[in-house]
């Protein structure tokens, strides 16, 4: 059991959890990932570690609701805890010396850039973060961000913080505006990271994204998180998770994330329903 | 004495109609009644070449001498000597290759079934009281064992009962290595598996699964910061190959090693009482013939497959499963193709396998292993409807320890490099055996080699004690 020490509730659909993982917390490098499971029967997921202090021996993740088992996790309360957890698996992302790196962070992704863009601190590296979310409450973790980066920009669907529109245009006119730019890390929906790719690739920046296959073991074992990248099969569990962006196959990446799509809806629904009754039973409980 | 009957006593089984739709175990086992009875087949030999066929020399003429007086319990310590894991070999051991391959009644009868004997041996103890155990005075001495698998757990028990203070390190969330992700519960109940971690828990193993060497923590950290002053690695030969076709990774292709990770550790086959699914369409391909092989094509029909066809590009002859696995399929409904190749795998139009392009082959020459090498037949292809693929051609060493631990020699397929009387590796306290120093091989095997390397460990820090 990795007993949560602290949650805290991001938005809706997303939440902060600080966890006792001692071993993992001193190992951790930016852009590296922890297996956790929820429950004995549960699936293993893999979730970024967006911090982490060896001092206190803690791993910071935040995990955003999108099925059964993200919803399960997003459950617990402090003092709970992951029945299992392990890590760090994956290659740590290249940090650069010098240059300016942009991190563009969507979804989850905006919480998983922290561990980069504190890792870059130290160094003589500028530092960028463009975080895109659909309006003002859905943006998280701004305060983090703008310690760890010398500049954030908000982008937001409807303009109700900072940027209007998405962080590709942000992105965009980034590069138009003729500051260097020597490194893009992207992080977050499958279709953000692939618009920045697009993004960037005529500009010919180097952009590497996070990319996130179904696992299961996350050391090698099984191959579920195969990847073809520059037209050979990658292990994004081992040789990955960051990969180059401009020679990924994100239309098998997209076809194999749907191969469990019924199970995925019948699990949810299972869990919502349950839910429901467990929430209909209490309120029995209690009476009106 | 009484008329001994020329044929082995018949395992009790279940209905193979029935079974093939349940995870429940295939061989029921021998009572006791049954045991003696096969135990007085046994011709007391003077040269018992059982004991040499068997990898880590159980004296077998003995073992059934005291089983056929029905001194369970001392026959069991006899073999617990050189096996510490008799419940998981008996089921799993290739005994047509190994000790009952040698008996001498098999030249014109059935072998005695040396490895019912053992399985009955074990499967007593858990349904009795344990043996005690004997611990060494404790030696103040600290003990890591990198992997959980059958060459870990071996040398974790030897170890421990020699004294030391032993800890096992496993990557995954539960002990066993391909025990316990790998063989399917029809084959080995994981309530056997579970018997013997218990009781090596219950003898003062610890076992902290979760952590991955190389990732969590380093092999030097363990040497230099927590302690440990002998390290033994049995990380097995986890890594899956596939065959780089055109099409392999179109959604409904695993390897064995996803397919059965997700039913044997998941529990993918109860979903949704699991949280992990699986798909076993109504037709599945299994692709080679070895042992996983063969338990992927029968979770396959367990989890709901109604025809399942194992495609294999030598015959019959050169299939290295298990005998009584592959009869066991046959009797299941498994289908075999032999002596065919995939060579591409053909979408539905969704991203889909739909169809296994194949090619016949021929037996050519012999390769350097001294199997004939398939050669494939021009003109010969065709095509199988297929909804899911399992690629079960083999594994490779996983390189997470090996790429981060510098001073450890490997071979240039990825094993580790370790003397074969010691598990010795290129750096000093370092010890490893099992499947990642020999590739892909047997649990005794794996077992034998912990073994030696516990002995091993014993020598070397006896030693540094002075
Ligand atoms: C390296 C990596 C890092 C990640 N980091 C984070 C993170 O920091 N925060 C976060 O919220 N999410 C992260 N994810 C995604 C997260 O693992 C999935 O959202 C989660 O597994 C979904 O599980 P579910 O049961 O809630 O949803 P499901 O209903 O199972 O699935 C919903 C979607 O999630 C994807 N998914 C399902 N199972 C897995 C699995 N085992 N592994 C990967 N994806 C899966 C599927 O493509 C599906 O479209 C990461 C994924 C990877 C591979
Ligand atoms: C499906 C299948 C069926 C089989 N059937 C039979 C059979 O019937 N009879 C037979 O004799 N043999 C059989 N075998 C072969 C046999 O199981 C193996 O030879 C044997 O398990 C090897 O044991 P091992 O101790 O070397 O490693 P494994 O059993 O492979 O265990 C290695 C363990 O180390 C862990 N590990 C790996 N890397 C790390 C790391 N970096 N840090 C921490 N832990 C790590 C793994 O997670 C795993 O738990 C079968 C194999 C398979 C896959
Ligand atoms: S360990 Fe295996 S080979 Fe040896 S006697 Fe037992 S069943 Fe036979
Ligand atoms: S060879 Fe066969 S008959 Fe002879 S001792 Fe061994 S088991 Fe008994
Ligand atoms: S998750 Fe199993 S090999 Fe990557």
């Amino acid at each position: 059991m990795f007993e949560i020490l602290h949650t805290r509730r991001l938005t809706p659909v997303t939440k902060l959890f600080e966890v006792d993982a001692p071993l993992v917390a001193k190992a951790a490098q930016p852009g590296q990932f922890v297996i956790l499971r929820v429950h004995g029967r549960g699936e293993r997921i893999p979730v970024t570690i967006t911090d982490s202090d060896p001092e206190a021996g803690t791993v910071t993740v935040v995990i955003q609701e999108v099925g059964a088992t993200s919803k399960m996790a997003n459950a617990l309360e402090d003092g709970e805890g992951f029945h299992d957890l392990a890590g760090p698996l994956g290659e740590a992302a290249p940090l650069r010396e010098m240059g300016h790196v942009v991190c563009v962070g969507g979804g989850f992704g905006a919480a998983a850039i922290l561990s980069i863009l504190k890792g870059l601190q130290p160094k003589a590296t500028r530092t960028s973060a463009i975080v895109g979310a659909r309006t003002a409450e859905l943006v998280i973790l701004e305060d983090r961000l703008r310690e760890a980066a010398d500049d954030v920009h908000i982008c937001t669907d409807d303009g109700s913080a900072g940027f209007k529109g998405f962080v590709t245009e942000k992105l965009e006119e980034l590069i138009a505006s003729g500051e260097p730019v020597d490194e893009i890390v992207a992080i977050g929906p499958m279709v953000m990271m692939r618009a920045v790719a697009a993004t960037t690739a005529p500009h010919g920046i180097a952009t590497l994204v996070s990319l996130d296959p179904i696992m299961i073991d996350g050391t090698g074992m099984c191959g579920a998180c195969r990847v073809t990248v520059a037209g050979e099969t990658k292990f994004a569990c081992i040789d990955g998770p960051l990969f180059d962006a401009t020679q990924i196959d994100f239309d098998e990446l997209v076809r194999r994330n749907k191969s469990y799509r019924d199970e995925e809806a019948e699990a949810l629904h299972r869990y919502d329903d349950a839910q429901c009754r467990a929430e209909a039973a209490a309120a029995a409980v209690t009476g009106p | 004495m009484p008329v001994i009957s020329p044929n082995k006593t018949p395992m009790p089984i279940a209905d193979a109609k029935e079974r093939s739709k349940t995870f429940r175990e295939v061989n029921f086992g021998y009572d006791p009644k049954k045991a003696v009875e096969e135990a007085d087949r046994c011709l007391r030999c003077q040269d018992p070449t059982c004991q040499s066929g068997c990898p880590v020399n159980v004296p077998i003429r003995e073992v059934i001498h005291l089983t056929s007086q029905r001194r369970f319990d001392d026959a069991l310590a006899l073999v617990k000597r050189f096996n510490s894991l008799p419940g998981v070999c008996g089921r799993v051991c290739p005994q047509e290759n190994q000790c009952e391959g040698r008996c001498h009644l098999g030249d014109r009868f059935g072998p005695v079934g040396i490895g019912y004997i053992e399985r009955f041996l074990a499967d007593w103890e858990r349904m009795h009281e344990p043996l005690p155990t004997h611990k060494a005075e404790p030696k103040g001495q600290k003990v890591a064992i990198i992997g959980s698998g059958p060459s870990g757990l071996t040398a974790a028990g030897d170890l421990n009962h020699m004294g030391y203070d032993v800890t096992v390190f496993e990557a995954l969330h539960d002990a066993g290595g391909v025990l316990r992700y790998g063989i399917p519960e029809f084959r080995l109940p994981k309530e056997v598996l579970d018997g013997e971690i218990d009781a090596l828990v219950r003898d003062g193993v610890s076992i902290q699964c979760n952590v991955v060497l190389g990732k969590t923590i380093t092999l030097d950290q363990l040497m230099e910061e927590m302690g440990y002053e002998a390290v033994f690695i049995g990380t097995g030969a986890g890594l899956p190959r596939f065959m780089n076709l055109p099409g392999e990774n179109l959604n409904g292709i695993y390897s064995s090693n996803e397919f059965l990770t997700r039913i044997n550790l998941m529990g993918a086959y109860r979903f949704p009482d699991y949280d992990t699914p699986v798909k076993s369409g109504r037709r599945v391909a299994v692709i080679g013939a070895g042992n996983t092989a063969m338990d992927a094509a029968r979770c396959a029909m367990r989890a709901g497959s109604e025809e399942v066809t194992v495609v294999y590009r030598r015959s019959e002859a050169e299939m290295t499963a298990r005998v009584e696995e592959y009869e066991h399929a046959i009797e299941e409904g498994i289908q075999f193709k032999w002596l065919n190749n995939p060579i591409e795998f053909l979408d539905d139009g969704k991203g889909w396998v739909s169809g296994m392009r194949c090619i016949r082959m021929e037996l050519g020459e012999p390769d350097e292993g001294g199997r004939r090498r398939p050669v494939p037949v021009a003109g010969s292809e065709f095509v199988m409807d297929v909804n899911n693929v399992i690629v079960s051609i083999g594994t490779s060493p996983n390189p997470l320890l090996s790429r981060t631990t510098p001073g450890l020699d490997t071979t240039s397929w990825g094993g580790l490099v370790a003397e074969d009387a010691t598990g010795q590796t290129s750096r000093e306290g370092v010890f490893a055996g099992g499947d990642i120093v020999t590739g892909s091989a047997t649990v005794i095997l794996a077992a034998g080699a912990g073994k030696r390397a516990a002995s091993a460990i014993d020598k070397y820090l006896s030693e540094k004690r002075g």
